[in-house]
């Protein structure tokens, strides 16, 4: 019996982590609910930074939770809300910034980067090939060679 | 030779963008709202919750609106440098007790001194929301004409306030 009861106990703890992940206050309607978690896990956390709003548990996270589902209720569109947020904390909300003038470096930066290693591959293997002259063995170097090839394989 | 100076340049630059990017501070992102007119509210005063206040009420006047909470631990570092500095007279600073409870904010301010010629309750965040606030304490600068025009994030210190606040103040009020 007390085994049993020990067991329950022990399935019961295991599960609590289930319960856990429930304990983001869940709006009542699930239409609201999915649309406010799909935005939230685009923006980020100003507190804690390199989490999602959806992911935090900071204080101004749970405040713009709050804001964001009351929004979508008061029948704002996504763009609008993520409007509402980028006027108050800047593009760095986003998590995908928009493509304009201070971001072209982030954005277009990591392509010329790769553009730059292909045209310096290009040029060095272009360069490598110009220096390597096709020579042939002379009787000797060709004898030694294979002495040399053998003798490995022996060894082996 | 020119094998190494290839990397050694590479080096360089590396060293040269790690200088830069390592003095950033990654918690001080540039806010949106500077040169924009202050976002409005009307909030009950701290002190008498009957009454009110508004950033309209200031138009016409420099001010500082400083956002502080009884919780914020960084405020109290802060406190000092602001109670100092509102006995210079030089421009009058307005607080925002964010998200705090009216008896804490009471009771910090009597202990520790009231450098505020009025604080303001944000009791649910909203207007913290509106003004970008994402780490208490934050100072805003704004002008005559209700525009904020510039924003401090994090604690002020009397290097700040020589070196960045006085000189603007000064400067808007012409």
């Amino acid at each position: 019996m007390m085994r049993y009861v020990l067991l329950v106990c022990a399935a019961l703890l295991a599960a609590a982590p289930l319960y856990a992940k429930q304990a983001v206050p869940a709006g009542d309607d699930p239409v609201v609910e999915k649309r406010a978690v799909t935005l939230e896990e685009q923006l980020r956390c100003l507190v804690c930074q390199n989490q999602t709003i959806a992911e935090s548990r900071a204080d101004l996270a749970l405040d713009l939770k709050k804001e964001i589902r009351e929004q979508i209720r008061a029948g704002k569109s996504d763009d609008q809300i993520k409007q509402f947020l980028v006027d108050r904390y800047g593009d760095f909300v986003l998590y995908k910034p928009p493509f304009k003038a201070t971001t072209v470096l982030l954005w277009a930066g990591p392509f010329a980067l790769l553009l730059v290693g292909v045209i310096v591959l290009f040029v060095y293997l272009r360069r490598r090939r110009a220096r390597i002259v096709q020579t042939s063995l002379n009787d000797e170097q060709r004898s030694r060679a294979e002495a040399l090839l053998s003798g490995g394989k022996d060894r082996a | 030779m020119k094998r190494f100076l290839i990397p050694l340049g590479i080096f360089i630059v590396l060293v040269g963008f790690l200088a830069v990017g390592l003095r950033l501070n990654p918690r001080e992102v540039p806010s949106p709202l500077i040169n924009k007119p202050a976002p409005p509210f009307t909030l009950p005063e701290l002190t008498d919750p009957q009454r009110t206040f508004s950033q309209k009420d200031m138009l016409g006047k420099v001010w500082l609106l400083n956002v502080w909470a009884s919780w914020c631990v960084s405020c109290r570092e802060e406190h000092p440098v602001l109670v100092e500095f509102s006995k210079r007279n030089i421009v009058p600073v307005y607080g925002l007790n964010y998200k705090d409870d009216r008896k804490d904010a009471l009771a910090w301010l009597a202990r520790l001194g009231n450098p505020y010629t009025m604080s303001i309750m944000d009791r649910d965040g909203r207007i913290g929301i509106d003004y970008g606030v994402y780490g208490v304490p934050e100072t805003y600068v704004i002008d005559k004409q209700g525009v904020i025009r510039y924003k401090q994030i994090g604690p002020v210190t009397p290097e700040i306030l020589d070196a960045k606040i006085v000189p603007l103040v000064k400067k808007l009020q012409g």
